[in-house]
This record gives C-alpha cells, structure tokens and sequence, in this order.
C-alpha cells in the first residue's frame, strides 16, 4: 500500500460513520481509528524495508499543483502520532452519549484524515488545503458539542476559527510568492530556491505567522485556554494531543528548510520567545481555577519549549522537539481524559469544588498521579527523553537559555503537583467518587504504556526520525556553502 | 559477577513494590509486610555476595542505547565498583532493617500495602541511583527517590500540611535537580560522554582542561547535590519532611537518600578535584549548615525535628569534608551517621508509637523505666553522635575535625562548635525524653509500655552497629581508605601522621562533647521541671525556634511573589491580549462600515473617483 491508502481509510471512515446512524457510529468510528493505526504499522514497516510508499500526481497543471503525498521518517512519526491517539480518543469518549453521534464521529474522522494529510502532503498548496481543511471540524465538533454558555462558546469558538484562518492566510500569501520563483509548490523545489536574505525574512514570518497562531506561541496564544476549555473533551485532546503538532511540524518542514536564513539571523528572538512561552505559561498556570485551562497552559509552557528547541536549527533540538511531540500529545490526552472523568463524576471543572478523591479511587489516582509524573518529565518516562535533548540542544546554543528553558522543570511542577493536591488529596470529599470504568482504565494504561515503553526505549523512535531530521539539517544549511 | 546477578539485586525491590501495588490489598497486612522486607533481603543478599566475590576491577554492565544526543549516546548501563558496593551495602542493609521495623510499626495503618510498596519502590530507585554507570543513570535514581519522598512524607494524604510538606520537599528538590541537568549539559559538551569511567580517564588524562566551565559543572552539580541532602540554602524541606511516618524518616530522610549528593560528589572527585574553587565553596556551604543547623536543633521540641536538624548538621560535616578534598572521611561518616542516626528515628519511633503519636518532648519525660530497650538503644546512638569514645561517631567526627583542622583553623571551630552543640541537643533529647518524671496525661501513662520486638531488634542491630561501626576506619590502619582508594584520582589525603596533635585534638573533641552533655545535664536533669524558656519561647530562643524565620523568607522573597505575577497574568495580561486581538476585529468591521458608507449607489460620485483615479494613474505614469 502506500500513503494514499492511509488517507482514503480515514476519509471512508468518516462517511461511513455518517451513514452508520447513531447508533453504530461510535463503533464504525473506532474500527476505522483502529484500521487507520494498523495501517500506519504497515506503512512504517514497508518504510524499514526500503519500499516505496510515496505517492505523486498532477493534479491540476496551470498553475502546477501535484496532488504529491511523502512520507519520510518525521511524517511516519507524526502519522503514528495521529493514528494511535485517534482510537484512544474515541474509545476515550464512549463514556458519554452525544446528540447526532453520527455527524460527531465522522467529524473527528473527517479531522484526523485532514491532519495526516497535513503531515504527509509535500506540494506546497496540497498541505495548505488540508491544513485548512482540519480547521473545519474542530470548529463544528467545539461549536455544537462543546459546552457552557452557548453564546460564550460562540464567541470563543469563532475567534478561534477566524484567527487561526487569518494567520494561515500569510502563509498562503508566502505560497504563492515562492510558486512565482520555483513555478511548483513542490516542497523539495521550494527548498531549492535561492532566495535573498530579505525574501527569506518576509517569507519566515508570513509562515511564523500561521505556525505561531496555531501553535501556539506567546502572545498569539489568547484563543487557547478558552477553546480548550469550551470544546468537548473530545476536542481539546485532538487539539492539544494532535493538532498543536502541525505547527510545530510545520516549522521543522516548511518554515526553516525554505528560510533558513532568517532563521539564523533570528534564531535567538524565536528560541527567547518559545521560552518566554514557557515560563509565562507556567506562571499563569499556577493560579488557574479550571482545571482544563490549567491544562491548556501547561501546554502552553510545553509547546513553548519544543519550539525553542526547533530553532535552534541543530540535530538534538529538531530530536528532542519531535520527540516531545509525541510524548507530549499521549500525556496531555491522558491528562485531558482525566478532566473528563472527574466531569462525568462531579459535574465541575473548577478545582475548588473537587478535593479529597484519593481515598475513594486508588486506580484512578495512580494513574492520575503517573500522567502528572510524565508531564513534568520524571526521568524513565518520554516526556524526560524529549525534555532532556531540547534542553541539551538549548544549552548547545546558550548556557542562560537551558537555565531559563529548565525553569520547567521547577514551575511544572510547581502547578502540576499544586493541582494534583487540590484535586485529588485533602479529607475524604463527602461526594461518592466511583473509580475508574473498564472503558477509562483501559485507555489510561494505554497511554501510560507508551509513555512509560518509550521512556526507556526511546531508540526506535530515534532510528526513525533522525536520518529524516539529518536531511532536513542540510537542506537548512545549505547556504553556508555559499557564503 | 555477573549480569543475573546484579538485575536481581535490582529488580527484586520493584517486584516488591509490583506485588504491593497490584496484590497488596488482597494478600493481607502479613504478606505483605513480608514480601516487601524480604524483597529487600534479596537485595542485601546479593550485595554481601558480591561484596564478598569482588575483583578489584568495577564492573560495567550495559543493556542498551538509552538516549542519544548527537555527539554522543547514553547507555542504560550499571557499574558496580566498591563506591556503589559500599553504599549498597548499607542501602540495602538499613534498608531491610527498617522494613523489618516497618511491619510492626505500619502494622494499624488501613495503607499499609501503599506503604511497603512506596518503600520497595523507594529502594529500587536508590540502587538505581547507586549502581548507575552515568550521569542520567544516576539521574533517573536521584528523581525516583524523590518521588518516593514526595510520595512517603504525603503518606497521610488527609492532611493537607503534610501534602504541603510532600510538594515542597519535591520542588526543592528539582531546584537543585535543575542544577544537576546544567551540570549535565556542560559535562556532556566538554567531554563528549555522561559515563563515569570514560569521565574519569578523560578528566585525569587531558591536558588542557577549560577551567571555568569545569569550576561551573561542578558548581551546578553541587547545587544539586545541596538540593538532595539538604544544604544552605537549599535545606528548609527537609525539616518539613518530618511529616512523613517515622520509618521514613529513619530510611530515607537520615540514612540513605540524603547522602545521594555526598554520594554524587564522591563519584565524581576527579572532576572537583580539578575545580579547587568550588570545593572551597563546598567546604564553606557544609560548615555554615553545619554549625545554623545545630543552633536550630538546639530548641526544638518536635523529638522529630530535633533529629531532622541535627541531620542537616551532620550533612554539613560530610560536605565539609567533601571540600577539603577528604572524599573517604565523607563516606566514613555516611556510614557511621547512617547507623546512629537510624537509631534515634526509630526508637523516637518506638517513643512516638508507645506514645500514641505524640512528638513533643515537653510532654514525654522518665520512659526509660517503661521502655528500656528503645532507652539504652538511643543511649548509645546519641553517644555515638556525640563522638565519645569509641563508638562510631567518634572516629568519624574527629577525622572531619582533623581534617579541618589540618586545612583551615576556622572551619575547624566552626566544626567542633557544631559538635559540641550537638553532645548538647541529643542529651537534651534524651533528659526530656527519658529521665525524670512522665509529664503526659494518665492515659497515655497507664498505656505506656515497651515497643514489640520487631521494632527492639532493628534498634538493637542498629545500636551495635553505631558502637562498633568505627572498626572499619581505625586511625592509622583504616580498611575502608583501602578499600575506596582505587576510586580516588589524588592520594592529596595520606593518612595523618598520628602525632600530639592528633591526640590533642581528639582531647579536645571529647572534652567538648562531655561539655555538651554536661551542659544539657545540668539544665534539663537537675529540675524536674522544663526550663522556662522551653515552656515560653521569647527572644533568641524564638528566632532559633522559628529557625531564623527562613521559611517565612524564601515565601516572602520567592513564592509570594510568583503567584502575585500569576494573578497578574492572568487577571490584567491575558485579558488585555485577548481584547486586543478582538480590537484588531473591531477595527476592521469598523472600516468596512466606513467603506460600506461610500457604496451608496450614487453614479455621481463613482464618476467622481473614477475620473480622480484616472488622472492619479496618468499623473503617476507620465510625470
């Protein structure tokens, strides 16, 4: 097979879940999460063997679109990424019910197809159209689905929606500029362009732009804690888990390779503004009431932090970010689904209105207390693999800026382990807290299997992106020939 | 030795601790309580076994390829060599001990399985810490024991003090863990390498070596070791991690997991040998929390916290003779510290226990009658701390003191004050606690009885070993510089000559000590009364007592104002930004109705533009 396979899998799901009715469409849903995973494994395994899975048309010919998909080792990542927490996430969600399941349900699928092919597509405008494309179903999933105050949600949601387009637009307008230059949209033309220094500085920060909005970095970060908090929880975990990833990928493929030298001249202004995303996001996170905003900005300071890494345009830094994609997309699921069951439970996210489920619920709070380990990257589990090598890769560039990054490490868990005191520990609650079902438990184990395999194992990972992430490093440093 | 061998020296307390967690409950208060000591036992079978077969040569053993950074690979690798035997030794040894002591002493807590398996757990990272062949290894240790730390001292999780204590204990901690990752990277990108033995053969063997930046690895690594056992500034958690059950106390918050930074350091000497700046810091650090920590422990009346400062204390001395370069001297009193110190927790233990849970010294008094055995145990734990001769503590002390001596006069006085003090506060300890009349309510008094035996035994073993454990470094012919010799990259330290002096200054030691306790003898003995200003705290007295107010600094200065900035961002910054992207909005709907005003449909005015925007273009294109 090769990568298109992947995406009509995906795309058959989403309609097929639709027509499944109601009733079925969770099930449908999460066959076809599961058949896209074991597709992905397929896929990665004909990789190892050499064989070829790319896949490349045209499209349309004037202007010069190819409908061209390629997967190399940092897209496999990230489609694994994809392909494994989607199925979590719906059989995540079978612990509520849902009006008009079957249009939610073949959203979600309609997103995960919109955002692997984000990863996968290599013609510049084919990535724009799927990049825009999954914009279109978390805006319904957190719309309708979504909850609070409807008119609050609205607002929110729509902010969302129209400022992530705004940005995305520069990117468009960058497109186009450099299809004027190479007449293809084709990513290994584009990394061919010589472009001055003052193209490449407006062309990096029309992409900034987009990427910094989506991902987002301080201060363009404002639509964040609210949709996290309005959407279904369904939703934060594909925007936080997967979504945020696009931009961070995008940076690593697009952005860097086509202006890199933009990206040196200003490579310390974009590490200091990823870091400052880190402690600004800890510090705010430290006094948050709800607990998925608080999330939101933990992810916030995370993201902050695998940004830096990836300017520092070195090996260890795009490592250790892609990396801490992964690790940072299982944990912040895991993390949200722990929102989730304590919601289904107490019917609350404020945190002064929990306290005291530890002594009714010793699954759940293991495991609760693992996730909250992970996210401030507890040596043994990913999440300190990827934190490690960022960090390394940070104090290569500056000494000052692995101290500052490391702050992490100190106000992560500062607020993680604040909050996981004022859920979950205190005089017994006088509310009956069941713990965790077969359905919860289970894809909570999931998780931390993978965060704990990884942890200690993190080499085939490694093996899989770094000869990806080398090539990518020469294309950055292709002008130092030059000079 | 093989590789079997030491996974299972390794993995039979995480088995433990996987029994605990998963079966625990089920299997009953006595199972457990017996597979989690007995998981230990392993531990500490295997270590004599391979204490007994060692070669003179380390062994490394690696499994695979951890994490890889691009200059270099970092194994998951163990490296066994007498520096990691001699700690397992007493990890593992003290280790099933207090187990032991736990089953009786936990035997009521409806938690007890939690708490084995914290415990197992908490042993398993320990060796890890120990045994590890890198920096990281030993880095996954350092953070695993923390984490038990956090874990045990929040062990009653009900009290939300103990939970602040727990947290604190854990942020502390990563301050300094922030400052071993720094240590790290410089290590990592001088060298090209995080394993110990290359380091070493880099370090002794390279020429040129960049000063500054090893004098600054070194320094962050220190900063991390300050943060795990607990050093000026980085010590007020561990006071707090009293809160934890007494077991806990004894094992990991005096005996095992606080020396990890002595530990670290030694591991290390070749790389601070090469950083004589640091090491003067090093000194100065361990001396000044020598000497704050004793005056603090000087007025406590927590029989917990009296002990909690007095380790801080003795850390101190440790350091201070890690600076001076005296790396075996450090280890001698780890190992004795670790044997007396384990003592007095449990049997404040015993005390605690038979009290029902009281731990205020003021309402103890005249025990000894009631419990003889913890009495006699602590008796000569506390002689021991106090360095009378010969139990252990003295021999130990008094290398530091030389040592001291032999380098800087002052540190020598800071030293010996600090010791003095210290004969002082643990007699104090023991009047109030153990002499005199019982000054608690009827109840407890009618109640008050001696501990079981399997809390005596550990007491007693402990009690031989904190009399006898001098015997591995006897001044003169010491087995232990012998036998950790080959890890040492200088031979700076050559045994003293063993002049006047020396004999003068173990004199002088003594005297001091018997100074102390005299004192304590005279004050607290005498009257059967508590001295008035134990009852009533005022003036110095309480500036010691509310330990120098540093607490109330560190959240004036740090913790404070953090979460001021955190309202600020979120109540001032955070709206303000999302106002201004929606002002952005406004902005553009606002120059749509302005244009929309334009669109009125009037020809008139269209012709208008048109015919300016014409004359626009030709003025433009021709002028």
């Amino acid at each position: 097979m090769n990568v298109t396979t992947l995406l009509i899998i995906l795309l058959v799901g989403a309609f097929a879940t639709y027509f499944s009715g109601d009733k079925w469409a969770p099930k449908v849903a999460l066959l076809f999460g599961l058949t896209a995973f074991a597709g992905t494994i397929c896929l990665l395994s004909q990789y190892n063997l050499g064989q070829e899975i790319n896949y490349t048309k045209l499209w349309i010919s004037k202007p010069n679109i190819s409908f061209a998909l390629q997967a190399d080792g940092l897209s496999l990542a990230m489609l694994l990424l994809t392909t494994a927490l989607t199925p979590i996430i719906i059989y995540s969600s079978f612990g509520n019910t849902y009006k008009n399941s079957k249009a939610f349900y073949a959203l979600i699928l309609f997103m995960t197809f919109a955002m692997a092919g984000t990863f996968l597509a290599s013609d510049g405008l084919l990535y724009y159209i799927f990049w825009e494309l999954s914009l279109i179903p978390i805006y319904f999933i957190a719309l309708i689905w979504g909850n609070g105050d409807a008119e609050e949600r609205k607002k929110a949601v729509v902010k969302f929606f129209i400022y992530t387009l705004a940005g995305s637009l520069f990117m468009l307008v960058a497109f186009i500029y450099l299809y004027q230059k190479a007449g293809s949209f084709l990513i290994n033309d584009l990394t061919q362009l010589k472009l001055s220094s003052t193209e490449q500085f407006w062309i990096f920060l029309a992409f900034f732009l987009a990427y910094a909005i989506k991902i987002p970095l301080i201060p363009f970060h404002t639509w964040q804690a609210e949709v996290y908090q309005k959407a279904p929880t369904v939703g934060t975990m594909l925007l936080s888990g997967i979504m945020l990833k696009m931009g961070l990928y995008s940076v690593i493929r697009w952005q860097l390779p086509i202006a890199p030298l933009a990206a040196k001249e200003y490579m310390d202004v974009f590490i200091i503004l990823g870091i400052a995303g880190v402690i600004y996001g800890s510090i705010v996170a430290l006094r948050q009431k709800d607990l998925k905003k608080l999330l939101a900005y933990s992810s916030l300071a995370h993201v902050g932090l695998i940004a830096a890494g990836s300017y520092t345009l070195t090996l260890d830094g795009f490592r250790g970010a892609v990396l801490q994609m992964i690790a940072h997309g299982f944990v912040v699921t895991g993390l949200f689904l722990v929102a989730e069951i304590i919601f289904r439970r107490y019917e609350t996210r404020k945190i002064s209105e929990m306290g005291g489920i530890r002594a009714q619920s010793p699954k759940f709070t293991s495991m609760f207390m693992i996730l909250v380990l992970a996210s401030v990257a507890l040596p043994s589990t990913f999440n300190f693999v990827g934190e490690f090598t960022v960090l390394y890769s940070l104090s290569q560039v500056n000494i000052w800026f692995s101290l500052l990054g490391g702050t992490t490490i100190i106000l992560g868990a500062y607020y993680m382990l604040k909050m996981f005191q004022h859920v979950m520990l205190g005089e017994t609650n006088v509310r009956l807290f069941a713990d965790v079902t077969f359905n919860e438990g289970l894809c909570l184990v999931i998780i931390i299997a993978v965060l704990f395999f990884f942890g200690m194992y993190p080499k085939p990972i490694i093996d899989l992106i770094t000869p990806s992430l080398e090539n990518i490093l020469t294309q950055v440093n292709r002008f130092n020939q030059v000079k | 030795m093989d590789t079997s061998l030491v996974l299972v020296l390794l993995l039979a307390p995480f088995l433990g601790f996987l029994f605990n967690v998963f079966l625990g409950k089920k299997a009953g208060k006595s199972i457990v309580g017996i597979v989690g000591t007995l998981s230990v036992f392993v531990s500490f079978a295997m270590t004599l076994y391979l204490f007994g077969n060692a070669n003179q040569e380390p062994v490394v053993i690696n499994l695979f390829d951890w994490i890889s950074i691009q200059r270099f690979n970092v194994s998951f690798g163990f490296l066994i060599d007498h520096l990691s035997l001699i700690w397992l030794l007493f990890v593992t040894g003290i280790g099933s001990l207090i187990h032991l002591y736990s089953i009786s002493y936990m035997h009521d807590d409806e938690k007890m399985h939690s708490f084995f398996a914290y415990l197992n757990l908490f042993i398993f990272f320990m060796i890890t810490l120990v045994i590890g062949s890198n920096l990281l290894m030993m880095f996954i240790g350092w953070e695993g024991v923390g984490l038990c730390s956090y874990l045990l001292i929040g062990f009653w999780y009900k009290n939300q003090d103990f939970n602040d204590a727990a947290k604190k204990a854990f942020i502390m901690n990563r301050i300094g863990d922030l400052g071993f990752l720094i240590g790290i990277f410089i290590v990592g990108s001088l060298f090209n390498t995080l394993d110990f033995t290359s380091l070493k053969n880099i370090i002794t063997t390279a020429k040129d070596i960049n000063d500054f930046w090893i004098a600054l690895a070194a320094l962050a690594l220190f900063i991390g070791a300050a943060g795990k056992s607990a050093q000026i500034p980085l010590y007020t958690w561990l006071p707090d991690a009293m809160a934890g059950p007494t077991p806990v106390s004894a094992l990991i918050h005096a005996a095992t997991m606080v020396t990890a930074g002595i530990f670290m350091i030694t591991r290390l000497n070749f790389l601070f040998d090469m950083a004589p700046s640091v090491q003067n810091i090093i000194a100065i650090v361990g001396a000044v929390t020598a000497l704050v920590a004793a005056t603090i422990a000087l007025v406590q009346n927590d029989i917990k916290k009296v002990l909690a400062y007095s380790t801080v204390s003795q850390l101190g001395l440790m350091f201070l003779a890690l600076g001076l370069g005296a790396y075996e001297v450090a280890v001698f009193h780890v190992i004795t510290h670790a044997f007396f110190k384990a003592c007095l927790f449990l049997g404040s233990g015993s005390v605690i226990h038979g009290l029902h849970g009281e731990q205020d010294m003021r309402k103890m008094g005249g025990l000894k009658k009631a419990m003889p055995i913890t009495f006699i145990t602590m008796l000569i734990a506390a002689l021991a701390i106090s360095g009378i001769f010969p139990l252990a503590g003295f021999w130990s002390k008094d290398e530091i003191l030389m040592t001291a001596f032999h380098a800087n006069i002052a540190l020598w006085v800071i030293g010996s004050i600090a010791s003095i003090m210290t004969a002082f506060y643990m007699f104090r300890l023991i009047y109030l606690t153990f002499f005199n009349s019982f000054r608690g309510t009827e109840e407890q008094k009618n109640h008050l009885h001696e501990s079981p035996s399997l809390i005596t035994l550990p007491l007693i073993i402990l009690a031989i070993l904190s009399f006898f454990g001098g015997i591995i470094s006897l001044p003169g012919n010491s087995w232990l510089n012998k036998y950790l010799a080959p890890l040492f990259s200088k031979v700076v330290h050559e045994e003293h000559q063993f002049g006047n002096t020396e004999y003068m200054l173990m004199a002088i030691a003594t005297i001091g000590a018997i100074i102390g306790i005299g004192i304590a003898y005279k004050k607290y003995l005498k009257d059967n009364t508590i001295p008035s200003e134990d009852a009533e705290i005022t003036g110095v007295t309480k500036v010691l007592y509310n330990k120098y107010y540093v607490d109330e600094a560190y959240d004036a200065i740090f913790v404070k104002p953090v979460n001021v900035l955190s309202s600020f961002f979120r109540d001032s910054v955070e709206t303000t930004l999302s106002a201004l992207i929606f002002g952005l909005g406004k902005v553009t709907n606002e120059i749509a109705l302005q244009g929309k005003k334009i669109h009125n449909g009037s020809v008139g005015l269209y012709l208008f533009a048109f015919v300016l925007g014409v004359i626009a273009i030709i003025t433009y294109l021709f002028l």
